[in-house]
């Protein structure tokens, strides 16, 4: 059941330029919090910007009930956050989203993400490798300024691939050929992808060409981030075509198998 | 301190309650409190069959505000009255439904289901901008307003509120169509019609390339409409349009509202309209006021 609480920030970080980690105190949504799950934040007090912002958890520390999370600095809304201090405290609500990763079923799995996708996939790994499964990361950036978190994603994975788009930084090209490369020998039993509409369109149509279980977590614009607004459609792979249906992000997702929706 | 009223000849324990597509059939938000302690719920639009809605995106974010084109997706009456009803009876609160159509005849359709169930009264949606049929086309005219809800009068026998447009020239004279043609009475604004382009792409934002704008930006003009639909109709009026506060909900009541719903504000807390009934009690004990009834309409124009 998703809360809304004041967490204070007791760490910030820009990993990168104009990419912020925040570490923050919120037990509460931290204690029933899985992978895949999202908060939503309201940046401040006044009618504008008027509504919250939807953003992937990157870590979950059930110890200490401390909730991280990345995002990347794109308009007035996540300026402001950017320029919260520690000891603020946050306005946010989760976790939210019913679909999130499943990993129970399987042992030999791959994560595979596109710069700023590859947060959400952070907790899923670490929590899997944990569990003793086998876990190969794939992470392409654009190019070597973007690159972030390899160390963090490599302490959770048991081999990482990064790729660079211009070959900048170790492997040229796109994550998901090297992530096909591997799949003759590797056999991964299921594939996590997080990242920009046209490469989870690639990894999808791979997934499903090959029969391989894939789960994808999607992104749309969001009004309420609970379920109520039904502004975040995303249309069923089932749906007839002259009369589409629809999941919404929020609630059947963000995470969804690649095999029930087109996006 | 009394903050009960009648609206419509509903009985509600204070003037707050929800607006329509803002608050699905209350699920989610029961999560975060008792619905009990709202005056009324007014549910998603629902209609006589299943919706699937529009295409997205189907909002973004503007000034103050969002623009929405969901499309009046919902489960339809008969899904309704079996999954959603039942769970919103545990509560409390007074129960009204969002009824939308694409023909007058479906509305009929729809208001005789209604009528048979256990709810305790009938928002008419003739004010939806993001369908093609239906809701707005028969809202923008007197002589369309009067036809729908005379026609749905007949068969309703539960209280008729109507939900105006304010994509209209003369907001006054559709409200007396409405009044004319027997209903207990009216709710405005609904959305006003909007567009947000990415100068990027050089498209609309929005699939559908138009869509409706709440939030605060609209408040001013909602509270405009309030008070020249007071003026013009006996009938009682439901306020809405941009209220997030104690202090908006006021403003409509003075403007002529007897209740006020808090519509896009939920989506930026779920508590905004229970901080909107501690805000209205606020003023009160402020102001002195013992019956908040007492209120309604009083402002003094300069």
């Amino acid at each position: 059941m998703p809360k809304k609480v004041l967490a204070k920030l007791i760490k910030k970080e820009e990993i990168i330029k104009g990419i912020f980690k925040f570490s923050v105190e919120a037990k509460e949504i931290v204690n029933s919090s899985k992978p895949g799950n999202f908060i939503e934040i309201r940046v401040s007090n006044q009618k504008d910007p008027f509504l919250r912002r939807p953003i992937s958890i990157y870590n979950l520390d059930k110890e200490n009930g401390i909730l991280e999370f990345i995002f990347q600095v794109k308009g007035s809304g996540t300026n402001i956050l950017s320029e919260k201090e520690i000891g603020d405290k946050i306005d946010i609500i989760g976790p939210l989203g019913n679909g999130t990763f499943k990993i129970d079923k399987y042992n030999k799995i791959a994560i595979i993400g596109g710069g700023i996708g590859i947060f959400p996939l952070y907790e899923l790994a670490k929590q899997a490798k944990k569990q003793g499964k086998i876990i190969d990361g794939y992470l392409g950036f654009r190019n070597k300024d973007f690159v972030m978190l390899e160390k963090e994603f490599k302490e959770v994975t048991d081999n990482l691939i990064i790729t660079t788009d211009d070959g900048s930084y170790q492997n040229k090209g796109f994550a998901i050929d090297y992530l096909k490369e591997k799949m003759e020998k590797e056999k991964y039993e299921c594939i996590y992808a997080c990242g920009p509409i046209p490469m989870l369109r690639v990894v999808q149509k791979y997934a499903l060409e090959n029969n391989i279980n894939c789960q994808i977590s999607l992104e749309e614009k969001m009004g309420c981030g609970l379920g109520v607004c039904l502004g975040c459609a995303v249309k069923t792979a089932k749906s007839p075509k002259d009369k589409p249906e629809y999941f919404h992000v929020c609630k059947g997702g963000p995470v969804f198998n690649a095999k029930d929706v087109e996006f | 301190m009394n903050t009960k009223i009648n609206f419509a000849g509903i009985e509600m324990k204070n003037p707050v309650t929800v607006a329509s597509g803002t608050f699905g059939y209350g699920r989610e938000y029961s999560d975060f409190f008792d619905l009990g302690l709202l005056g009324a719920v007014i549910t998603k639009g629902t209609s006589l069959k299943p919706k699937s809605g529009n295409k997205p995106p189907r909002v973004c974010e503007t000034a103050s505000g969002m623009l929405n084109s969901i499309g009046l997706q919902n489960p339809g009456v008969e899904y309704f009255a079996n999954n959603d009803l039942p769970y919103l009876r545990k509560f409390d609160t007074k129960i009204i439904v969002n009824a939308c159509g694409s023909s007058i005849d479906e509305y009929v359709e729809l208001c005789k289901i209604l009528n048979t169930l256990d709810i305790d009264g009938v928002e008419l949606n003739l004010s939806c901008p993001n369908v093609k049929e239906g809701c707005m086309a028969f809202g923008n005219t007197y002589e369309g307003v009067k036809e729908v809800t005379s026609k749905v009068r007949k068969i309703l026998d539960k209280p008729l509120i109507v939900k105006l447009t304010p994509n209209v020239t003369d907001i006054a004279s559709i409200a007396k169509g409405v009044e004319d043609a027997g209903a207990d009475a009216v709710s405005l604004i609904n959305t006003l019609l909007g567009m947000k382009i990415d100068i990027y792409k050089k498209r609309p934002v929005l699939a559908n390339n138009t869509g409706g704008l709440s939030g605060p930006a609209i408040k001013p003009v909602a509270v405009r409409m309030v008070y020249q639909v007071s003026k013009a109709v006996n009938i009682p009026i439901m306020g809405l349009g941009g209220i997030i506060s104690g202090e908006d909900a006021i403003e409509f009541m003075l403007a002529g509202a007897t209740a006020i719903s808090i519509g896009a504000g939920n989506f930026i807390d779920p508590y905004t309209s229970i901080k909107t009934i501690d805000g209205i009690k606020e003023y009160m004990k402020k102001c002195n006021i013992e019956n908040i009834s007492d209120i309604i309409g009083k402002v003094e124009m300069n």
